[in-house]
């Protein structure tokens, strides 16, 4: 989410009239005017900030604020989607567009899970010391019979899967 | 002006409706994987233990442990 806002930001900076998210006839944008930077932020679990999105309101904006303290009867559409606009930067659903950040994320995790899998294969070269004896395969096949000798776990476990007659691991 | 032409979301009862459907469902859910566990699980167990020692002979399991060499007490 905050990729998203400071990409938005990214966006908003490199030039006028990149607004192409905004509906035809909002007349608070209409001249291509950036809207200053202030600290308004809308998220959902915060939907009514304190401040209104747009606080520097031209000539034309502040008379529709005056015919907005009256009967709201008398406000038309246009006007009115002109007041919610200067309120409120996005809607509900442009605010919770999705998006393809999670590309993005997965892309540099899987990244960073080869780079690892890189430096543990050149430590496994250069680093680790020798194997102990017990991991050898020799010492690792006397264990396991003596497991078997023992009858280890014979009821669910090891030596219920060793076929005691024919010397061999049951099929 | 434009909710003449749309029909409203359900605006009533939205915490009741998530309660009834999650509450159902994790009776359902934990029920059957108990009742799964019981049967896949430990009636199958307690049928592997008791065909085990039916005709479980402990002197000759004795006998063979101590000709394959792992006691240090009876040789």
């Amino acid at each position: 989410m905050f990729f998203r806002a400071a990409w938005s930001l990214v966006r908003r900076k490199t030039g006028p009239g990149m607004r192409g998210t905004h509906g035809p006839g909002s007349a608070a944008h209409r001249e291509g005017k950036m809207p200053p930077y202030t600290n308004y932020h809308a998220q959902r679990s915060y939907p009514m900030p304190d401040e209104p999105f747009c606080t520097e309101l031209n000539a034309e904006q502040r008379a529709l604020k005056e015919k907005e303290k009256g009967s709201w009867t008398q406000l038309s559409h246009a006007e009115k989607v002109a007041l919610y606009r200067l309120q409120f930067h996005e809607t509900f659903a442009e605010m919770n567009r999705r998006s393809n950040e999670w590309k993005t994320v997965m892309g540099c995790v899987f990244f960073f899970f080869g780079f690892t899998a890189l430096m543990i294969w050149w430590q496994r070269v250069y680093v680790f010391p020798k194997k102990p004896i017990t991991l050898t395969d020799e010492w690792k096949a006397q264990q396991l019979q003596r497991i078997l000798d023992m009858k280890g776990n014979p009821v669910q476990g090891l030596a219920s899967q060793w076929d005691y007659e024919k010397k061999e691991w049951k099929k | 002006m434009i909710s003449s032409a749309l029909t409203n979301p359900q605006m009533r009862g939205l915490l009741a409706k998530h309660l009834r459907f999650h509450i159902v469902g994790a009776f359902v859910i934990s029920l059957g994987v108990a009742a799964f566990y019981k049967f896949a699980v430990a009636e199958l167990r307690k049928k592997a233990y008791a065909d085990f020692y039916r005709n479980y002979d402990s002197r000759k399991a004795f006998e063979e442990m101590r000709r394959a060499g792992i006691f240090q007490s009876a040789k």
